[in-house]
Order: structure tokens, then C-alpha cells, then sequence
């Protein structure tokens, strides 16, 4: 009997040990954007922003270009390397803390002024790398260290639907949401990674991605558990689907 | 000074002219007085100079603009006035940790809060002592004139590079609103290899590189403080400072920037009176001129210090004259505009006459 192989390491994505948790989707999403940059031959044109949480370290693992931004800060960063160097591919990698709370303005301007770059954002209702604080996403009545009793719409505020706040700038080409947790989920969530890349290849704007996805640790479940988690509490909540797309015509300003 | 046209500008837009001069593409702003004709001088100027200029959502994210753009190893500025810097500073500590070069401008106004519109020097320990959170320094230059602005906006440039390092230029809202005679030159070529052990161009025909400052291996951290404060320690070749009348002057006054301008004008007239006074005017406060102070000590010269805050710099004078002589300080507090009439009484009471 001879051996085929049927599912290679990405080049880009580094041959090392994770220092993801065990079920964390980060590794997935890692690699899907190793995946996207390979296939559109992006990997030598490539600079990536990482940002601050658990997937800082993005650069361990994507073996492309990376500028370490502030927390929050990987639009802005990632506004000045794209200006900077405008034939360059550009993407942020940056998590729901990130992005959604103390990264909010500088988000929602990159997008707004049609920035020509990438951002893909991960979203799983919790700050992980500091212990499992209640983040902008985290859904009503999930526990967390700082919401122990869950949160509570009358003094924590709903959730935040990042992607339908981004599809409503003028300046996004493209933004939606996926999952992580099924190969459907998957396949689609490539799909929709591609697009947000190409609309910055073609010059069309700001592309966006929502993965939810998971953090078996501080969500304090098994990985299994976990993943069911997407279907059964997140994507009623956090609604999957493209909710802008400009990938015709002459784009945005 | 550089050769060229001669322009009747405005300290604000010398820095804009040295910027572009030195081959700066790309410059983040934000609003605030008074150093607003820098980003609107920028907005005109960076597209026909075939470079970048973003009106930023505020000063953290200009900021961390520049820490991008740097990290391209493009040149490029950011400019704002002190509320504006605090949130710089955020930016210009990483930028410090990752090692990457950019110019920031401080036009200093009133403080603390939101202070006043008007000039001040109360930026001193945020500009010299790092700013920011960690262990780091940046270079800061303190011009005293339009002409100065322009010069040491452009030199900015050439030591950002030179060091990888943040480089502070300090005014106040006394030189950015002063209009005087410029000389400006032409840009100048930027060596397209500047920066090409480090920048991110992407990673074609080489090993990917990364710009970072978290350091969270064992040593790691400390290694890398270790070797940012040798760095630090090899800037002291960079101090530039202006002695005037200093030679046999029993009192030497040290003041920088626009203050330093207008104690030279006390130090003329005093001068004028056979009164035997000097001017020793930093121009770089971080490196500060500690030896030259020193050597001015070990002359036997008595000092007074005059600076438009509650005693900032006085520190650092009193650090590098440690042991040998004391300082006299007079400051004059921000809110007011300063005339040389305000300086002479003190002085005078320091001479003793």
C-alpha cells in the first residue's frame, strides 16, 4: 500500500510546537490566512500587524513581514505601513478584546477611510491571554473573572456585532462573519478570507472577517463542548453571512 | 543652514519645510493649537512630494501611524502640542522598544490638563526623561529659532536613523507662531538603502523579519534594556548647545528654546552695563550638555537657570554640576508670555547687582 499525502503544512505557516491551548480556533485561523496567502502568492509581498492578546505571537507562526503594534492600535499601524509602502500587502490579526474595546476608534476609521488593507479579527467573547475578562463581545449571561455572574445588558451593555458596524462604513469593501467550528463553516470561512484580501489586492477598500471561535480554557469547557458552543450560543447571536460586499465595480473612495 | 530661497515663515512651517527637506513621505496629524499649520502646510505638501499625509482619528493613532510607517523604514513625522503628545506617548515607548526611527514635534503649550493655548516649557520631563512607560530615551532637540527649527527638524531625520530611535523636536507656542527669515534647500535624495538591515518590505529572496518589543524569553528583556542603554550612552557624541558671552562671565544663565532667546536679549543689555553675564543655551536636552556645564563650573562660574515652568530642567543642571556648583532658578510660570523685562530682575538679583 503507498502513502499519499493529502493535507500539507502551508509554507508559510512556521513547523513548531503551538502555544495555543488545546480547541483554541487560533491555530485554525492561523492557518486558513496561510493557506490565503500561498494561494494568492502574497507571502514575499506580505507585511502582517500583529496585535496584542493571545495571537501576538502570530509572528511565530506566519513566517511573513510582522510589526508588533500596541494594543488596539494594528488599524493605525497598519494605516501607516500600507501608506508607507502602498504595493505592499497589509493585514492585521487582531482578537476581540483587541479591537472591539480599546482598538474601537482606530477600527472603525481605518475602515471608514477605506484603508487598502485586510483585517482579520477574532472573536471568542473573552479576553484570553490575561485570564478570561469579560470582553465587548462576551454574550449576556456568560460568565467571565470580571462578570462572575454573567453579563448584564442593564450594566455591562450587549454584546458587540463587529462585522454588521464595519459592513455600514463607507470605506468597507467587504465584511462578514464565519465560523470555525464545522468543515462548511470552513470552507466558507476561506472564502470569505479570500475576498477580504482580494479586495485590498484589487484596490476596492477595506476588507473585514469575523471568525467566532473558540477558548475551551477560559470559557471553562472541554474542546468539544466548546465548539458546539459557536452554533448553540454565538451564531444566534453573532449572525453569520457577508454583510458588505463591493467585489464589482469601481469600489469605494 | 542650508542654501536656497529665503522664506518669511513661521517656526511651525520651517519644521514643515525641514521635514520635507529631509525626504520625509509620510506625516500623520491631528488638530490642535498651536501647531496646526504643520499638519495643514503637510496636507498640501506630502502628495505633491509624492508621500503620504493622513489627518489621523486622533494623536494615539497618528502615532502609531508613524511606528508603521517607521517600521518601512519610510521617513516620516507626526506633529501635535503637549495634551496631544501625552497620547503619543503610548507609540513612542514601543517605537522605543522595537527600535524604530520617526520625528516627533511637541509646539509646548500651557499645562498641566488642558492648560492654555499659550507657550510653555512644561514638557521638559515628559520630552528628556522618556515620556512613556519602560526604561527608554529619545533624542531631543530644542531650537531657539525659525532658522534653528528648520535645521535641527532636518538633522532629526538623519539621527532617528542613525540611532533607530524616536527624535523629539520641543518648541513651544512661542517659535511655531514666530515668523522670521528661513533659509530652506531643496529635498534631499534619502539613500534607498537606509534602513535595509531591519525594514519590512516584505520578506522576498531573504528570512522574514520581525519588529517587535515584547521580549518574554528568560533574559531576553534584560538583555535588550541592556543593550537600549548602551545605545543611549553612545548618543552623548550628538550634544549641541550655544555658549554667548560665556567666557569671562561670572554668571552664566542656562536657559533653551525660545526662553534662551529671550535671556540673550537680557544678557545683551546687561552686557551693555559692563555687568559680566553669559548665556548657555542647551540645544540638545537629551543628550544633555552636562560636560560643557561642567567645564564652565570648574571655571568658577556661578549659574542661574531660567525656565517658562515650575523647574524642570534646573534637575538636570543641578545633576550635571553635582558637587561642583549650585544653580540659582528662576521660573516663570506658564500662562504668561514671557518678555526679556521678566528675566532682568532675576538675573540682576543673581549677579548681585
Amino acid at each position: 500500500m503507498t502513502e499519499k499525502i493529502a493535507f500539507e503544512r502551508p509554507k508559510p505557516l512556521a513547523d513548531r510546537a503551538t502555544h495555543y491551548c488545546p480547541g483554541c480556533s487560533h491555530g485554525i485561523v492561523h492557518r486558513l490566512v496561510a493557506e490565503t496567502l500561498q494561494d494568492m502568492d502574497l507571502v514575499e509581498n506580505t507585511i502582517a500587524v500583529s496585535a496584542i492578546g493571545c495571537s501576538v505571537f502570530l509572528y511565530n507562526y506566519i513566517m511573513v513581514d510582522t510589526v508588533e503594534a500596541p494594543h488596539g492600535r494594528a488599524p493605525a499601524v497598519a494605516t501607516g505601513v500600507k501608506r508607507a509602502r502602498p504595493d505592499r500587502f497589509v493585514f492585521t490579526y487582531q482578537g476581540d478584546g483587541d479591537l472591539a474595546s480599546i482598538g474601537m476608534a482606530e477600527i472603525m476609521h481605518c475602515a471608514n477611510r477605506g484603508e487598502r488593507v485586510s483585517v482579520v479579527f477574532v472573536n471568542n467573547t473573552i479576553y484570553g491571554m490575561t485570564g478570561g475578562q469579560m470582553a465587548p463581545t462576551t454574550l449576556v449571561g456568560q460568565k467571565t473573572t470580571t462578570c462572575p455572574s454573567g453579563r448584564c445588558r442593564d450594566s455591562e451593555g450587549m454584546p458587540i456585532r463587529m462585522a454588521e458596524i464595519i459592513a455600514s462604513l463607507g470605506g468597507t469593501a467587504y465584511a462578514s462573519r464565519v465560523a470555525v467550528d464545522t468543515i462548511k463553516h470552513l470552507n466558507q470561512a476561506k472564502k470569505a478570507l479570500r475576498k477580504a484580501f482580494e479586495v485590498q489586492v484589487n484596490g476596492l477598500g477595506f476588507g473585514f472577517v469575523e471568525f467566532l471561535a473558540t477558548c475551551p480554557t477560559n470559557w471553562k469547557m472541554s474542546s468539544i463542548d466548546a465548539n458546539k458552543r459557536i452554533a448553540e450560543e454565538m451564531i444566534p447571536y453573532f449572525p453569520l453571512g457577508d454583510f458588505k460586499d463591493v467585489t464589482t465595480g469601481k469600489g469605494v473612495c | 543652514m542650508s542654501t536656497g530661497k529665503k522664506l518669511f515663515i513661521k517656526g511651525n512651517e520651517a519644521v514643515a519645510y525641514g521635514a520635507l527637506a529631509a525626504g520625509c513621505k509620510c506625516f500623520f496629524g491631528y488638530p490642535i493649537t498651536p501647531q496646526n499649520d504643520i499638519p495643514e502646510f503637510m496636507s498640501k505638501a506630502m502628495p505633491k512630494a509624492g508621500g503620504q499625509f493622513v489627518q489621523a482619528e486622533s494623536e494615539v493613532a497618528a502615532a502609531n501611524m508613524l511606528l508603521g510607517a517607521a517600521a518601512c523604514g519610510v521617513r516620516a513625522m507626526t506633529s501635535s502640542s503637549s495634551p496631544g503628545v501625552s497620547l503619543k506617548q503610548e507609540a513612542i515607548s514601543y517605537m522605543a522598544g522595537s527600535e524604530l526611527p520617526g520625528v516627533i514635534v511637541n509646539m509646548n503649550r500651557g499645562g498641566p490638563g488642558l492648560g492654555d493655548i499659550g507657550p510653555s516649557q512644561g514638557d521638559y520631563f515628559q520630552s528628556v526623561k522618556g515620556g512613556g512607560h519602560g526604561d527608554y530615551r529619545t533624542l531631543v532637540l530644542a531650537p531657539g529659532n525659525c532658522q534653528e527649527a528648520y535645521d535641527l527638524t532636518m538633522l532629526a531625520f538623519d539621527l532617528a536613523y542613525k540611532y533607530t530611535n524616536p527624535v523629539l523636536i520641543l518648541g513651544d507656542a512661542i517659535l511655531g507662531q514666530m515668523k522670521e527669515p528661513v533659509s530652506v534647500g531643496e529635498p534631499i535624495a534619502v539613500d534607498e538603502a537606509e534602513g535595509g538591515d531591519w525594514k519590512l518590505t516584505g520578506a522576498k529572496g531573504r528570512p522574514y523579519r520581525i519588529l517587535k518589543s515584547l521580549h518574554l524569553e528568560e533574559g531576553s528583556l534584560a538583555e535588550h534594556n541592556l543593550k537600549l542603554a548602551a545605545k543611549y550612552e553612545s548618543m552623548r557624541g550628538e550634544v549641541r548647545f550655544e555658549s554667548f558671552e560665556t567666557k569671562d562671565a561670572e554668571l552664566v544663565v542656562v536657559a533653551y528654546g525660545s526662553i534662551g532667546r529671550i535671556v540673550k536679549t537680557v544678557v545683551r543689555k546687561l552686557r551693555q552695563e559692563g555687568l559680566k553675564v553669559g548665556l548657555f543655551r542647551p540645544i540638545t536636552l537629551y543628550p544633555y550638555p552636562s560636560a560643557a556645564l561642567v567645564e564652565l563650573a570648574q571655571e568658577g562660574k556661578r549659574f542661574l537657570t531660567v525656565e517658562h515652568n515650575m523647574g524642570q530642567m534646573i534637575e538636570d543642571v543641578r545633576l550635571s554640576l553635582c558637587g561642583l556648583a549650585d544653580s540659582a532658578f528662576f521660573g516663570f510660570p506658564p500662562g504668561n508670555m514671557p518678555t526679556p523685562e521678566d528675566f532682568e530682575q532675576p538675573v540682576r538679583q543673581a549677579l548681585g547687582r
